[in-house]
């Protein structure tokens, strides 16, 4: 078969449409993510023990159930039970935040116990109260520990949004699927399709490897 | 008034008591030195007194405060009492200056030139106005400790708690740190040194706690005891660090 080119061409208008739709939900998703993650990994690893226990059980409950399950919940089940309606960007946007929160979560804990007691002891001594040990001390140091780990994260959740196509949000894959409908150019489609996540994937790593090169792991 | 005061003092890490109605009653300006075999409680003394071991029984009183008052309170004493460990404990994203500079810039809340211009004051101190700018890793040991003894003159405490200073140091590094420990002893700085440097001790102490099992089993002159120990655990305990 021929390879052609003009059928990604004339594609690529609407492909670039939905690499930003899924820029914009892996961004949101996992800024929010982070948010929920830092609280429940904290929560995890310093709360008293109803803080620690919700957040077991949140995390536990996210990384017991697939993702595209998750997002079915959401757009769903959740308009049922609460009686609201969500529109598929906001459930999937939803779905990144819950799912990469309890992955950062444990990525969090991990980091923060990881950092040598010690620390947090002559912190301590200084007269000052945990919170601030925690900020000033032990958090930029569990912080440069995270990156690799987050990257690795970062990455799992924006391919994730692949399958919101499951609930019709015109995102990448989603958009691929709908020209290839009409068009049958599965090769040209899928390989075009595949190149973007490459790109967006890429520069993530490109981002990460800065940020590692710029601060030492120590 | 004393300046730490405990009364009865009991701890314990489980079942296991570890200090056992301790009474003990120290004056501003005393250097006490505190010896004893390994796991008879002096690391765990030393660290009931900035409250960063909770006591079980009894009380403990220090420049004024309870260690059992509230957590502002608590943080009060620890601003009181400045603490040097054993493995130094530096924050090794921060250079030596950073380090020095946080205890006045976060916990006395100076302004970021006046910290400075402090942490500078109290590197010059202990002699590393030169390696202001490296980090922890970039120096050796007993400058690292140097550098964390500065780090917590620098909130101005009344009392200095040493827990085994030297003890992670090669032979050759201890005099530098035991020189910097002793021109504060000579500033007149109240101190409680846990240590196994037994010259330190006749020279620099005032008093001489031997410790065994969790209760002071001898409290007296530092000279007279080195040289004529009337214990006999004491003694032995000599013979061995020696
Ligand atoms: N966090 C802890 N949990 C349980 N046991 C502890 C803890 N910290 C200390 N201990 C125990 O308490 C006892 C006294 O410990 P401590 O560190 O005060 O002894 P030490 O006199 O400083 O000994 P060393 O000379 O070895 O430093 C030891 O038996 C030790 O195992
Ligand atoms: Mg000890």
């Amino acid at each position: 078969m021929d390879f052609d080119w003009s059928v990604i061409w004339q594609a690529l208008p609407e492909l670039l449409k939905g690499a930003r739709l899924t820029v914009l939900i892996a961004l949101a998703g996992l800024a929010g993510g982070l948010v929920i993650g830092a609280a429940a990994g904290l929560a995890r690893a310093y709360g008293n023990a109803v803080l620690n226990a919700i957040a077991f059980i949140y995390v536990e409950l996210i990384r017991g159930t697939p993702i595209i399950v998750q997002v079915m919940f959401i757009y769903f089940a959740l308009p049922i039970l609460a009686n609201v309606r969500i529109n598929p960007l906001a459930a999937a946007i939803m779905a990144i935040i819950i799912n990469a929160g309890a992955y950062i979560a444990e990525i969090v804990r991990g980091s923060f116990l990881s950092v040598h007691r010690g620390l947090r002891e002559a912190g301590l001594a200084l007269g000052l109260p945990f919170w601030k040990v925690l900020f000033y001390i032990i958090g930029p140091l569990a912080f440069r520990r995270m990156i690799p780990a987050l990257g690795n994260q970062f990455i799992v959740s924006l391919k994730d949004t692949s399958l919101f196509i499951v609930i019709g949000v015109g995102e990448l894959t989603r958009q691929g699927q709908e020209i290839m409908a009409a068009n049958f150019r599965a090769v040209e489609i899928w390989s075009a399709v595949a190149m973007f996540y490459l790109i967006m994937t890429g520069a993530l790593t490109l981002i990460l490897r800065l940020t590692e090169k710029r601060m030492r792991i120590l | 008034m004393s300046i730490v005061e405990f009364r009865k003092v009991t701890k314990r890490f489980g079942q296991v008591t570890i200090l056992d109605q301790v009474d003990l009653s120290i004056e501003p300006g005393e250097k006490v030195v505190l010896i004893g075999p390994s796991g008879s409680g002096k690391s765990t003394l030393l660290r009931c007194i900035n409250a960063l071991e909770e006591i079980n029984g009894g009380d403990l009183v220090v420049d004024g405060i309870s260690v059992k008052s509230s957590g502002r309170m608590v943080r009060m004493i620890r601003q009181e009492a400045g603490m040097v460990f054993q493995q130094f404990n530096l924050f090794p994203q921060m250079t030596a200056l950073e380090n020095v500079a946080f205890g006045p810039r976060r916990v006395r809340h100076e302004p970021r030139q006046e910290a400075r211009k402090q942490a500078l004051e109290m590197l010059a101190k202990v002699g590393l106005a030169d390696r202001a700018h490296h980090y922890p890793s970039e120096l050796s040991g007993g400058q690292q400790q140097r550098v964390a003894i500065a780090r917590a003159l620098a909130v101005k405490p009344k009392l200095m708690l040493f827990d085994e200073p030297t003890s992670a140091l090669d032979p050759e590094l201890r005099h530098e740190v035991l020189r910097v420990m002793q021109a504060l002893a000579e500033e007149g700085m109240t101190m409680i040194v846990v240590t196994h440097e037994m010259a330190f001790a006749r020279k620099v102490g005032t008093r001489l706690i031997f410790m065994e099992g969790g209760k002071i089993a001898v409290d007296g002159e530092p000279r007279e005891l080195l040289a004529n120990p009337q214990n006999p655990r004491l003694k032995e305990f000599l013979q061995h660090v020696a």
